[in-house]
């Protein structure tokens, strides 16, 4: 009976796994082009440097660091319902860390050194200390997960779940300091980012959870309880609301200094995609349309909590579009006072059209991703066992 | 570069290294071929002698060579000794003027040969003196 | 505004001046006083002898001395906008494309300012060699460094490419190899996937050559550049830079660039 509910019959499984191996194997083809013939079949070059597959990346190791928040509230804070969804929230975590590294790891000038960036260390560089919060996020979140499913090593479960959570945290803290120690653009250098990536990774981590949950219940033909739904969905709108506050905030702030008026009027007004980005695909569809979803009267649907969910997902990509590339196309401010102009675009907005190429290996992320979770979800069990008392075996549609 | 064959790691590379002189001193007793693939005619160098005795270069030269790459780069040791330059400078084809090209240039015969990742020259000029001029004015 | 931290170590300098570039510290006592000697029969019997810095003439079995800092000094009063003879030199000696697109090496630009007033300047750029590179400080593997004698530089054997440094130089000095590179000249080895940078033509300094712009700007007849030993307080450089204003570029950051401008 439980194998009928847990495990998702075999020809829908290997579809599924197919579909994912062909995403990855299109990235894989994307990076050995780029290896081969360089990094100008990208459309990044040298002004903006990081483009695409860091949106994709950074999306992923965020939302891979927020999505164990669901474990976290179960183990370390003892809530049922989301302990009863600890070990596929583990599972996110490291299929979504695994695809945010796939890609940053491909996009590398020097892919095939990546050894090199764990023989040869600067302690001074914030990347540095990425690596090992990534390598040790993997560690830790396999060892909770152990301690999750293996009866034996349950009383575990607890002192492994807060060490994750501490880890997760400074992960986070860690993505956000990558730019919150670069002094050098009018984007970045704030402390006010590390907060607001950890809201982020908050509400897209739990966006991730609900999307594939519902995925999982909708393949063994039940409901989720629609007392969790309205209690994740409400955490959900929570986040939201959070990241909404702090992205302002780090907006006004950013605006009060005079030097950085003309910045922020690019990136919120007159900057073309990137306001347009910023307020349309963000603000209004990617917070504003979700919280109506999730706090209008009446009950709260599986549809409801999905869509939303959705839309906060598009809206991560489009404001991390924002943040990164729109970042880096506002020219550095070398000689302040003066209109520049030079061979290399100084004075000038850089511009940017992200390539086939790119977008590839970003999507390949997306697919490890996938292809891990899929193969995780058929491998062991993760589909979440509620208590009968939340979760009726026969529970009400919603 | 067209010298990338396989991406070995160290440890490997070493092992064919030795594989390959174990196998070649006992093709040699036996006095039959060791291969099927005949061995490289490599040319020898310009000069009178290397600048380490051959088993000492055939087993050491990426050492020495990564020796003197830390010490040039990071202190400004600008020694010539056993810098990538002083190879290339004696070791280049007498008609191709490189080492590498072909099945008998010295770095990428012997490389071919042994199935060794030679990457060096993907960066590093793999014929002396200012020849390349034409690289400079696109 | 004037330089933004004195030139360091400057009595080491003149102590070690004399002592035929011998600085490695091993003997350092001994060295001390033959400094000391050769210090005062340099004043008192070959006073031109002096303007020779310690560096010059650095054996290359010695590696580069801290107590030598180099820098440039960039006088735009004699810079003319018409003129981008450093550029071509800079091309031209390390094997870089002539023509500039948005993916092309550039080790060193010319920008050209206009104020509000429409007061015109134009400003060669290049790498900085700031005394606290941010470049440095975020490279993950440590192929940015900056060497003993103030150059910042690019391991390419250990660069992996991930253009952290690019992100962080607040002069975008820095330029990635976006395409495979043939027919390098061979002081000058570089390849697709690393980020480079001026390096101060180090493999000419180290010859007791100086870099190819400078030679190119003097042989334009602008004389522009002054390229020398920040810490020597003989050195041409030193003693413009304490003679009269210069300024650094970004002086709010307190890099302390090697690269000093006159005339901003």
């Amino acid at each position: 009976m439980r194998a009928t509910l847990d495990r998702p019959d075999a020809r829908r499984f290997w579809a599924l796994a197919a579909a994912g191996a062909a995403v990855v194997l299109a990235g894989l083809y994307a990076a050995h082009t780029m290896e081969v013939r360089g990094h100008v079949v990208t459309g990044m070059d040298n002004r903006i440097v990081w483009g695409m597959p860091h949106v994709f990346a950074i999306f992923m190791i965020v939302a891979a660091s927020g999505v164990l928040n669901v474990a976290s509230v179960g183990s370390v804070f003892g809530h049922a319902a989301y302990k009863a969804r600890a070990p596929l929230s583990g599972l996110l975590c490291l299929a979504l860390l695994a695809g945010g590294l796939f890609v940053l790891m491909l996009d590398l000038g020097r892919p095939e050194r990546i050894v090199v960036a764990a023989t040869h260390y600067n302690f001074r560089s914030v990347f540095a200390w990425n690596v090992f919060l990534y390598t040790g996020m993997f560690t830790i979140v396999a060892v909770y997960l152990w301690t999750l499913m293996e009866r034996r090593m349950a009383p575990w479960s607890k002192p492994a779940g807060i060490a994750a959570f501490a880890w997760r945290i400074i992960l986070t803290s860690g993505t956000g300091s990558i730019f919150a120690f670069l002094v050098a653009r009018q984007a970045y250098g704030s402390a006010l980012l590390i907060p607001q990536f950890l809201a982020m990774s908050f509400a897209w981590g739990l966006a991730v959870f609900l999307v594939v949950q519902a995925a999982m219940y909708a393949w063994a033909g039940r409901v989720p309880p629609p007392e969790v739904l309205r209690r994740m969905g409400n955490l959900l709108g929570l986040f939201v609301v959070t990241v909404l506050f702090l992205t302002a905030a780090s907006h006004l702030v950013n605006a009060y200094f005079a030097k950085n008026v003309a910045f922020e009027r690019f990136i919120l007004v007159d900057g073309g995609v990137y306001p347009a980005l910023f307020w349309g695909a963000y603000v209004v569809a990617g917070s504003l349309v979700p919280l109506a979803l999730l706090w209008r009267p009446g009950a709260l649907g599986t549809r409801d909590v999905v869509s939303a969910a959705m839309l906060v997902l598009a809206g991560a990509f489009a404001l991390l579009y924002v943040f990164i590339v729109g970042g880096q196309a506002w020219p550095l401010d070398i000689f302040p006072g003066y209109a520049t102009t030079s061979s290399y675009g100084d004075g000038t907005i850089a511009p940017y059209t992200p390539s086939r190429w790119e977008l590839a290996l970003g999507a390949g992320g997306l697919g490890v991703a996938f292809l891990t979770t899929v193969a995780g979800v058929r491998a062991l069990r993760f589909m979440p066992r509620d208590d009968p008392s939340i979760a009726p075996a026969t529970g009400p549609t919603a | 570069m067209e010298a990338r064959h396989t991406r070995g790691t160290a440890w490997a590379r070493g092992l064919r290294v030795v594989l390959l002189l174990a196998l070649a001193g006992t093709a040699a007793a036996a006095g039959v071929s060791a291969s099927r693939v005949p061995l490289p005619a490599l040319a020898t160098g310009a000069g009178e002698a290397c600048v380490e005795d051959t088993p000492t270069m055939r087993r050491n030269h990426m050492e020495l060579l990564k020796h003197q790459r830390d010490r040039t780069v990071h202190e400004g040791i600008r020694t010539t000794r056993h810098s990538l330059a002083n190879c290339v400078n004696c070791h280049a084809g007498k008609e191709s003027g490189r080492v590498t090209g072909s099945k008998d240039a010295f770095c990428e015969g012997c490389h071919r040969y042994a199935g060794v990742t030679l990457d060096c020259f993907d960066c590093h000029a793999d014929r002396p003196g200012a020849a390349t001029t034409a690289g400079a004015v696109r | 505004m004037s330089a933004a931290t004195p030139p360091r170590a400057a009595s080491e300098g003149v102590a070690a001046s004399g002592a035929a570039g011998r600085s490695d510290g091993v003997d350092r006592g001994r060295r001390q006083i033959l400094a000391w000697g050769a210090a005062l029969a340099g004043v008192t019997l070959a006073p031109g002898v002096m303007l020779y810095d310690l560096a010059h003439g650095r054996p290359p079995s010695e590696p580069a001395s801290p107590k030598v800092r180099w820098g440039m000094l960039v006088d735009l009063n004699q810079c003319a906008s018409d003129c981008d003879a450093c550029v071509v030199a800079c091309d031209t000696e390390h094997g870089l494309p002539r023509t500039k697109t948005a993916t092309s090496a550039q080790w060193i630009r010319k920008v050209e300012l206009k104020d509000a007033r429409g007061g015109a300047r134009s400003v060669p750029v290049m790498c900085q060699h700031c005394a606290d590179p941010p470049c440095v400080d975020v490279c993950p593997t440590g192929a940015s460094f900056k060497r003993a004698d103030g150059i910042v530089l690019v391991d390419r054997h250990t660069c992996i490419g991930c253009r952290y440094c690019m992100m962080a130089c607040p002069y975008g000095a820095r330029t990635f190899v976006h395409e495979p590179v043939t027919g390098q000249r061979p002081e000058v080895p570089r390849g697709k996937g690393c980020v480079e940078s001026c390096t101060l033509c180090v493999h000419r300094v180290d010859h007791d050559r100086i870099p190819a712009c400078v030679e190119a700007c003097a042989a334009s007849g602008h004389k522009a550049l002054v390229f020398g030993n920040l810490n020597d307080p003989e050195s041409e450089i030193a003693r413009r830079v304490a003679s009269y204003a210069t300024s650094a570029v970004r002086a709010d950051l307190r890099l302390d660039p090697g690269v000093r401008y006159a005339g901003l």
